[in-house]
């Protein structure tokens, strides 16, 4: 079998021929492909890489701020614990306070009440008194409270001696003003003579009287100049009368705030 | 019986003629070439690619991972020729399925060539490594006694190359030939298998063969033994 140099050379070149054209068109393209994708595999890895290792330092870094704001969340609570019980403790205080100040409002009010109520017995009383006095007067001695009210302040007038007497004496006559002789009830002309006739003969002075009504005057008639006093007063019977019924009064009110205060105090403890 | 397609002769003129073997070589260089730029055309540099680009892929890197293996550190230096060479003569034994077709490297002036380009290109890629004083003083060793054995190795394994394949080639399509004269179609099927079998492993052998004589060309400081004892392994499978 013969070898056909002709065919050889051009096989030869064919072959020449088809490996520049495969290394063109075939391995140059497929390696570039597969290089650019290695490099693209290798970047994308080494991104990953970096990526993973920011992720783990941001990871780390908002462990540690979480664990920080854990730490501050902790202290802010324990400090607004203590704020809230020292809020607690000063509206504890501010409220027994305000229930302390009512309470002692609320006695005032009370022991005013009571004052009050004092007053109106009294008033009470001694127009009671002086409207059984003039009854029991009328009917049994057949006289006037006014006349005999009027005949008591003229014996005590009388009856003054010493220090009492001439201090009222010199007042009278060295005031410039009238004298006043003030009375609960409205007295009779006859008695406003008769008291100014034992003035003049008592103090042996003419002096000039003035005479008012004033129902809430406790004693009966009194006389004053200048700042001296004589006066006929019921004040002693009213005292003990007071007395006994101050002693009936102070049993109710002293249970009624006592309770009411409790009941008041406990919303504010509880 | 035609025992060459270099018999089968559609032009001459003088010295110069046109037969089988040239005829199906441009035609195997025609489908590689033309199929190459029309999958490289469209290369996908992302993830996903064609099909078509895979196989590719998969053919390139298996070349290069079977000259790597061999012992040339820089496959893609030597890809262009090696795996030129293996895709020709795979090629050539994988269209004798087609009925009519002749496998050029059934013919002997087509395997010498090739040997014909091994033997030249040896050398060179061994100048291009150690230099020419560096290259030729491979045959002075290990002394100086060698020279004309390396030489005569030189051509002896050039000649062996070529008339290795065509040897393989011829005989599987004459075999064809006298079996599909003589028995029934099914045999001869088989005996194409067998063929297309055969052709890819002289395929395989002619271009790891030619790796082996570059690797062994280029560095001497590489242990010679791994190339040798594989040059003697695909001459023992022969």
């Amino acid at each position: 079998m013969p070898i056909d140099w002709f065919t050889v050379t051009a096989q030869a070149i064919n072959f020449l021929v088809l490996v520049w054209l495969l290394r063109r068109f075939l391995y140059k393209p497929i390696l570039k492909a597969i290089d650019a994708r290695e490099k693209r595999i290798a970047d994308e890895l080494a991104d990953a890489a970096a990526k993973q290792a920011d992720a783990k330092k941001e990871r780390d870094d908002y462990q540690q701020k979480n664990d920080e704001f854990d730490k501050q969340r902790a202290e802010l609570l324990s400090q607004a614990t203590d704020e809230a019980n020292k809020e607690k403790q000063r509206l504890l205080g501010e409220a027994r306070e305000a229930a302390d100040t009512m309470s002692s409002d609320r006695m005032d009010a009370l022991d005013k009440e009571l004052k009050n109520l004092n007053q109106t017995i009294t008033r009470r009383t001694q127009d009671e008194v002086f409207s059984v006095a003039r009854k029991v007067l009328t009917d049994l001695a057949d006289t006037f409270l006014e006349e005999r009210a009027t005949t008591v302040f003229i014996r005590q007038l009388r009856g003054m001696n010493g220090d009492a007497k001439s201090d009222l004496s010199k007042a009278l006559k060295t005031s410039t003003d009238n004298a006043i002789v003030r009375s609960a009830f409205e007295l009779p002309t006859e008695q406003q003579a008769e008291i100014q006739t034992a003035i003049n003969e008592t103090f042996s002075a003419e002096i000039d009287l003035k005479f008012e009504t004033t129902p809430d005057l406790v004693s009966g008639i009194e006389l004053t100049a200048s700042g001296n006093k004589i006066a006929w007063s019921i004040s002693d019977y009213l005292t003990s009368l007071e007395k006994g019924v101050g002693e009936l009064l102070k049993v109710k009110p002293k249970a009624k705030p006592e309770s009411k205060a409790k009941s008041q105090a406990e919303p504010l403890t509880s | 019986m035609r025992l060459s397609p270099d018999e089968m002769i559609f032009w001459q003129h003088g010295f110069f003629k046109l037969n089988a073997t040239i005829v199906f070589t441009w035609g195997i260089m025609l489908v590689l070439v033309i199929g190459s730029m029309l999958i490289t055309r469209k290369l996908s540099m992302d993830f996903k690619r064609s099909r078509w680009q895979n196989l590719l892929e998969m053919v390139v890197i298996g070349i290069m991972k079977q000259i790597e293996e061999v012992g040339l550190k820089e496959p893609a230096k030597y890809i262009a020729f090696l795996g030129s060479l293996f895709l020709f003569v795979a090629m050539a034994s994988l269209c004798t399925i087609i009925p009519g077709y002749e496998p050029p490297t059934g013919s002997l002036s087509t395997t010498a060539a090739l040997a014909l380009c091994v033997l030249i290109a040896v050398p060179l890629f061994g100048i291009e490594d150690r230099g020419l004083g560096g290259y030729l003083k491979t045959y002075t060793e290990p002394t100086i006694i060698m020279l004309p054995f390396n030489i005569i190795s030189e051509v002896s394994r050039t000649l062996a190359l070529a008339v290795r394949l065509f040897g393989n080639m011829m005989s599987g399509a004459m075999i064809i030939g006298i079996l599909l004269s003589i028995t029934p179609f099914l045999f001869p099927i088989v005996m194409t298998l067998l063929g297309l079998l055969t052709g890819m492993v002289q395929a395989y052998i002619f271009s790891i063969l030619a790796a082996v004589y570059i690797a062994a060309a280029i560095s001497s400081k590489k242990p010679k033994s791994t190339p040798v004892r594989a040059d003697q392994n695909l001459k023992h499978k022969t």
